[in-house]
């Protein structure tokens, strides 16, 4: 049963080599979550892509070499070395690409990269027609393969994951500061060369780290999603980081169980797709910079400005009327005044009654406010006017810019300006001030 | 411009410094020093050199030639009593960093980079927001502040790293009103201090009222010295290559200004 097995891989009882699988799937996310925070803030996370897959090179050349001197050519600690050169030397050609100032930088990053790929399928050819090469493995560092994981390769991978992860907890604030303000960083004295090595040596570390079990292509999605994740929930690096290496874990830890339940599937393929919907959830739900978040609080301020809109259009058009405030008014009227079409017209007023505001009048296309709807238009309009006045006395700005002044701020209007507004408005002129409503400014268009 | 040989030690002295980008010359053969103390004010046009001269004080970016000491050492040896504040565009303001984060950077250098800061270190960073008006707002993610909170959050920072020499680069470039107050009072208190305050500064009509010292800087060094004896209409037209249309008004509002004698 695959849902059996996936849970035993889940809480780690599918045998022992499963549950060292998962372990080091987990480190994996954790180290890749935290160091792709700062790889991520120091702008560098196409440059983690490309040296992720400049490994391949390496990594055939490091089998065809320990072939040819008659060494053991699966050994992981040799293909790594192997992978580690050619990225290293990948990220040092998009430099030098970059430097010579003939390529952009995204287009010296495309170059390496497929040149770096490509040169690696080429030899993985070449270890294909090997006497020792037929079935060698050695696609597993393309799309990654934990389920085939030999105990001490998943020991090997959770090493160099904490080894990552205590190196980047220990730099914490150096590379903060760089990722920050690299001038600042240097004015202080910071070695900023030897940081940005190190923060590049990092990178290099979690991505061979992962080569085998989540594979070169996605190694840099678990360095990149959990850290962009973690940014959607908070505003502080010091939450960002262990949320993001926690994502990176969870996202390792789960991706890992199912792909040891069917292990047909590429580990490093579930875990991105994994870590991918902890990424939309966050996307989606996240308080601060969330869809739904910014939805409503657009449907919200929609609602608002409607509101106010409608209630104040009511009480100018009855008291040009010479109307008391309970008469009935044209919706059409309203809906010209303010250039409403149609539909729009029609969800402010179903918004109103549903509040409560404004109920139908006996004349189809009238509406009448409602005693509620009266005391809310009053403080509307007043709060329109005492601004108006504001502006025109105490700015010194002229009656029409006042009204539109007016208008754009009054939805927005602070409670605490608000009261200091009326404040002034008490003092400079009381006999208006006590007015439920104050009169329209001269020369203001209604 | 050269005779820096009397006491006190000049916060700042430079010689022959030359710097430049690819195969221009941004800065030719730079002479100057400052005095021990006090605020002095780098003005030209732009492209002058003045953000580059800062930087190149501060090895920023290499030097070709010249020498560079600060109160009479090489920057190595008094790296702690440097502070840098450099120009509010240069950083991304959307980083995951609260005001006080960022202030809290300028105690690093003091308390050691390894590891966290300790409640006497916490308590100065927020006092340093503090003196800068800003203590409300320790806890604000830095892309909600305006530009002119982000410009004294930066000055924080540098009041944060208790330096002796400050190098500011354009600290008034864009800021509202009180957030120029709020900086001209905190250099004011910096150089009563005793402290030394190198501003890079674009505002001719307001130089000498905020400054005691300047250097006309253009490529080479125009001019230097108090602001009352450098700060004329003659060197400002050589600086500016007599292309301000509107250096004449800009030098007489300036002559009529107060020019603060130079402290220490």
């Amino acid at each position: 049963m695959m849902n059996a097995d996936f849970f035993a891989a889940l809480t780690l009882s599918l045998g022992h080599n499963a549950a060292v699988v998962v372990l080091g799937c987990a480190a994996f996310g954790l180290a890749a979550g935290l160091v792709g925070c700062f790889v991520l803030l120091r702008g560098r996370a196409l440059i983690a892509d490309v040296a992720a897959h400049a490994t391949l090179p390496g990594v055939a050349a490091a089998f065809i070499g320990a072939t040819a001197l008659g060494l053991d050519p699966r050994n992981l600690w040799l293909l790594m070395a192997g992978g580690a050169l050619s990225a290293a030397l990948g990220a040092l050609a998009v430099r030098a690409a970059a430097a010579t100032r003939r390529v952009r930088d995204d287009a010296a990053m495309a170059l390496v990269l497929s040149a770096g790929f490509g040169l690696g399928v080429v030899l993985m050819s070449v270890v294909q027609s090997l006497p020792t090469g037929g079935q060698a493995g050695l696609s597993h560092f393309i799309l990654g393969q934990a389920a085939g994981l030999a105990e001490v390769e998943a020991q090997t991978l959770i090493g160099l994951a904490l080894v990552a992860s205590v190196i980047a907890v220990l730099l914490f604030n150096p590379l903060r500061v760089l990722c920050f303000d690299e001038a600042f960083a240097a004015a202080s004295g910071l070695p900023v060369r030897a940081l940005d090595l190190s923060l590049t040596a990092l990178m290099l570390l979690v991505t061979v780290a992962g080569l085998r079990a989540v594979g070169l292509i996605l190694v840099v999605a678990l360095m990149v999603i959990p850290a962009v994740t973690a940014r959607l929930l908070t505003e502080r690096l010091s939450i960002m980081a262990p949320l993001a290496a926690a994502l990176g874990a969870v996202s390792g830890w789960v991706g890992a169980s199912f792909s040891a339940a069917a292990p047909g599937l590429p580990t490093g393929a579930v875990i991105t797709v994994t870590a991918c919907a902890l990424f939309l959830i966050a996307l989606t739900l996240s308080p601060t910079r969330g869809v739904v978040a910014a939805g409503l609080g657009r449907a919200r301020m929609g609602y608002r400005i409607g509101r106010d809109h409608l209630l104040r259009g009511a009480w100018e058009e009855l008291e040009q009327l010479r109307l008391g405030p309970d008469a009935p008014f044209a919706t059409a009227a309203i809906a010209a005044a303010w250039g409403w079409s149609g539909p729009r017209s029609l969800i402010a007023v179903t918004a109103l009654r549903a509040a409560g505001l404004v109920r139908p009048a006996h004349e189809p296309g009238f509406l009448r406010l409602t005693p509620a709807g009266i005391v809310a238009a009053q403080g509307v309009v007043r709060r329109h006017r005492v601004w108006e006045l504001y502006l025109t006395r105490a700015g010194g700005v002229r009656a029409f810019a006042a009204h539109r002044g007016a208008d754009l701020i009054e939805h927005t209007l602070p409670p605490d300006v608000e009261a200091e507004v009326e404040a002034w408005l008490a003092s400079a002129d009381p006999a208006i001030a006590r007015l439920a409503v104050p009169p329209p400014v001269e020369g203001a268009p209604a | 411009m050269n005779n820096t040989a009397a006491l006190p030690i000049p916060a700042l002295s430079v010689r022959h410094l030359t710097v430049a980008y690819r195969e221009a010359p941004v800065l030719w053969e730079v002479g100057w020093a400052t005095p021990s103390s006090g605020l002095v004010a780098i003005v030209g046009p732009n492209g002058a050199g003045k953000s580059t001269l800062i930087k190149a004080c501060l090895d920023l970016v290499p030097r070709l030639s010249g020498e560079v000491r600060i109160f009479g050492q090489p920057l190595a040896a008094v790296r702690r009593r440097v502070g840098y504040l450099p120009q509010r565009a240069s950083v991304d303001w959307d980083f995951p960093a609260t005001a006080l984060d960022v202030v809290s950077m300028g105690r690093y250098p003091r308390a050691g980079w390894l590891r966290p800061l300790g409640r006497f270190q916490r308590e100065a960073a927020r006092a340093a927001l503090a003196e800068v008006g800003l203590a409300d707002f320790a806890s604000r993610q830095i892309g909600q502040l305006s530009g002119g909170q982000q410009q004294r959050v930066f000055l924080a920072r540098a009041l944060a790293l208790e330096a002796d020499l400050y190098f500011m680069d354009e600290p008034f470039a864009g800021v509202d009103a009180a957030t120029e107050k709020a900086i001209v009072t905190v250099l004011r208190r910096l150089a009563d201090q005793g402290k030394a305050v190198i501003v890079v500064h674009h505002d001719l009509a307001t130089a000498p009222h905020y400054f005691d010292h300047v250097l006309l800087l253009n490529l080479r060094a125009i001019a230097s010295g108090p602001m009352s004896s450098a700060f004329t209409p003659d060197n400002l037209a050589r600086a500016y290559g007599g292309r301000l249309s509107l250096l004449d008004q800009a030098v007489a509002a300036a002559a009529g200004a107060p020019g603060a004698a130079p402290r220490g």
